[in-house]
């Protein structure tokens, strides 16, 4: 399906999520607020994106972003789901309960950026050991292990 | 390679604890800790496994002991230098990997990639299958004690490999797709060499596919062991031959067609049942089906340049962020690419299949045997780069 | 172990026992030599090369090098692949069930020195030989088989040269530089002229 008739579609179906719907380098990208996220992609869930592709974040500073991936194998279509939250409260609802598959991806956004996800089953560090301090992936880790690579460009 | 020893290298879960907290209860719950390495969890992977007698009650891998943090690293290195550490991730299918972070950044910096680039890269990445497969399905004979089909898969993947060696120089870490197009052309007598592989990889796979696969007792033990619904498959966002197996039709090859692969005709093997034995079988004919792929790729190979020209040295794509995927052997291989305009990545991440195909092996586990555990685990064909980073 | 020990301590000591003592250790290092049987440790992608070392191509059992996953069977432990610090106590105690005599391998770049994983990351130990002794490196991203093959035969060398007395071990050639050593390339240490 191209992008546009997905827009449409989407439009027709749920027009309150029809203004956060942009394309970006080619993908529909559909910005909510962290309080909506849930009930978008519960939505988004019932328009037929069955498929959890990933969940990730990127460290924007004072926000953090958090980026879910879905996709739909009926529509053969993409689309990203975006929700920024606060550095101070780095907490988002869980969205474990409509797709299994978020659990280990969100276990891993838990544990290299510490966000806290509200309503996940069992939330705990997966790829480092638990004792570990600190959330790697954020811009402001510090380790006294880390040697920086010296700057050639 | 028996599937009771386990070298139980943490002090605190290798003891056998009493659960029943009921006065009626009887079960008496053994936990046994398999890894982080053992010879059939093909990697370094610690799974705990409870059992009840013989029977897994509940499984948990604990994965994270080859976390490298490459996605860290990534954030200090320019667009081309990631292409290494790419490598890294799936060690059994590189050019995966560097194909899916060339096709993100490319779509980050608007590359065009000359034709002939695209030709080569696909076939380059359905040799890279077979490859892997061969691995997978060479590990699947050795889990069920049918350690010759090992050495007949292997064979196969030294030619691979060799063809590969001719490409560039490399064995196993290639570095050879990177933005704009491959490294290097073809070298002077490869095509010839790829058609003879080729040529005989379908006869090969047969032979295969008769020695493991139609043996009664592979059969006895793979066929019912891990089954995985449809229903699940799809819910727990698995990809690639493991959800094929399961009848999941879905190949991003056909389905969100990428580079070439609309010209190509070739067709998508399904399981039925979901089992072991159909993830298995669905790499074998998928070696095939790649084999036919290939000889398509090479027939229409047309000369030409295998680099973008024009490309400055540091590329430097604008603010944004781009993701892309590909097929790997494993599934769905994404790459997600954050830039800030600076010559440096912002934020990469890699979404991998072996990963999510990992989370659903306690869903799988449940209610069979401790030895019927390393089949399932071989059949999901986790690759411990990929699913750590 | 203790029975060869005080054997060697005895015979070392008694007038003639010299003659005994060599044959003995000639005998020892052969049979030792010749068995190596790998210990493994495969991580990360030398472990592939490890495991098509073993396969009918290269063929390491010719050499007597068996790999057995049961560290309780094995003499040469094979380091082939990155070291995590999750994964570091794993290696220590695996190491630690290894019998005596018993010797390491540090197989690819990771295991020599972290390699390509030396900068930026926070999660790599930097080199096996952190916390274990490593016997022969092998450099290589991964290496080949071949090379595996190479360390197999100089970890040969160096366990022929090993004696039950630890005073009569013969000295081994390093090709690693010692401390002091001018270092091939070293400008500085070899007067102005690099070689």
């Amino acid at each position: 399906m191209k992008i546009e008739d997905l827009r449409e579609h989407l439009c027709g179906i749920y027009p309150d999520l029809c203004p956060l719907f942009s394309i970006e380098f080619g993908d529909g990208v559909l910005c909510v607020s962290h309080e909506r996220l849930h009930q978008a992609a519960s939505d988004l869930k019932d328009l037929g994106f069955d498929r959890l592709g990933m969940v990730t974040a990127v460290d924007y500073g004072e926000e953090f972003e958090l980026v879910y991936r879905l996709q739909s194998r009926a529509m053969h279509a993409g689309i990203f789901l975006k929700a920024r939250i606060k550095r101070e409260t780095p907490v988002i609802a869980s969205v474990c309960d409509l797709w299994p598959a978020a659990n280990w991806q969100e276990r891993e956004v838990f544990d290299l950026f510490g966000i806290t996800f509200d309503g996940h089953p069992d939330l705990r560090r997966i790829l480092l050991t638990d004792d570990w301090v600190g959330y790697p992936l954020r811009k402001d880790y510090e380790d006294d292990r880390i040697i920086r690579r010296p700057d050639y460009i | 390679m028996t599937q009771t020893s386990t070298s139980d290298v943490t002090p605190d879960t290798a003891e056998t604890q009493p659960t029943g907290t009921e006065p009626t209860e009887t079960v008496m719950e053994t936990v046994v800790n398999i890894g982080p390495s053992h010879p059939s969890t093909h990697g370094v992977c610690r799974v705990v496994v409870h059992l009840d007698g013989e029977v897994i009650t509940h499984c948990e891998p604990i994965i994270g002991h080859l976390h490298r943090g490459i996605e860290k690293m990534a954030e200090n290195r320019t667009y081309l230098q990631v292409v290494p550490l790419t490598d890294r991730l799936d060690y059994v299918g590189s050019m995966y990997a560097n194909w899916a972070y060339c096709r993100a950044v490319e779509r980050l910096a608007g590359i065009r990639v000359p034709e002939r680039a695209e030709y080569i890269r696909v076939i380059v990445c359905e040799l890279q299958r077979i490859a892997s497969h061969m691995m997978g399905i060479g590990s699947t004979g050795a889990d069920t004690g049918a350690f010759t089909a090992f050495m007949y898969t292997f064979a196969q993947r030294e030619k691979v490999v060799e063809l590969f060696e001719l490409l560039c120089g490399a064995r196993l870490t290639y570095n050879y797709v990177r933005p704009g197009g491959v490294s290097r052309d073809l070298p002077d007598g490869w095509v010839e060499q790829c058609r003879a592989f080729t040529a005989q990889h379908p006869s090969a796979m047969l032979e295969i596919d008769d020695l493991l696969l139609g043996n009664v007792i592979a059969r006895a033990r793979l066929k019912g062991v891990g089954v995985l619904t449809q229903v699940d498959a799809v819910a727990w966002g698995t990809s690639g031959p493991i959800a094929r197996g399961s009848g999941v039709d879905w190949d991003l090859r056909r389905d969100d067609p990428y580079s070439v692969y609309p010209r190509f005709d070739f067709s998508v093997p399904l399981g039925d049942n979901g089992d072991s034995y159909d993830r298995a079988r669905v790499r074998v004919w998928e070696c095939v089906e790649s084999c036919r792929i290939i000889n398509q790729a090479l027939d229409q190979l047309e000369p030409g340049s295998v680099q973008a020209e024009g490309l400055p040295r540091l590329l430097a794509p604008r603010p944004g962020d781009a993701y892309d995927h590909i097929e790997s052997a494993r599934g769905s291989l994404g790459v997600y690419l954050v830039s800030d305009g600076s010559p440096r990545l912002y934020r990469m991440k890699v979404r991998s299949p072996a990963f999510c195909n990992l989370a659903v092996l306690p869903l799988l586990a449940k209610g069979h045997t401790l030895s019927d555990l390393v089949v399932i685990l071989g059949s999901l064909d986790p690759v411990f780069g990929e699913v750590d980073r | 172990m203790a029975f060869v020990d005080d054997l060697g301590a005895a015979l070392d000591k008694t007038p003639g026992g010299g003659i005994i003592l060599t044959s003995l250790d000639a005998l020892i290092d052969w049979s030792r030599g010749k068995s190596l049987w790998m210990m493994p440790m495969g991580t990360a992608c030398c472990a592939m090369e490890l495991i098509a070392a073993s396969f009918a191509r290269f063929d390491f059992d010719r050499h007597g090098s068996i790999p057995r996953p049961d560290p309780r069977h094995t003499d040469v432990m094979v380091v082939a692949g990155t070291i995590t610090r999750k994964m570091e106590p794993a290696v220590k105690r695996l190491w630690e069930q290894m019998p005596e005599p018993k010797w390491c391998i540090a197989m690819g770049n990771c295991a020599v020195s972290g390699g390509i994983f030396y900068y930026d990351t926070y999660s790599v130990v930097r080199g096996v030989d952190e916390f274990l002794p490593v016997d022969v490196y092998i450099s290589g991203c991964p290496p080949r088989p071949e090379a595996l093959q190479d360390a197999i035969l100089r970890l040969r060398e160096k366990v022929s040269a090993e004696s039950i007395v630890p005073s009569r071990a013969k000295p081994v050639k390093s090709i690693l530089p010692q401390p002091g050593d001018p270092r091939k390339g070293d400008i500085a240490a070899e007067g102005g002229e690099p070689s």
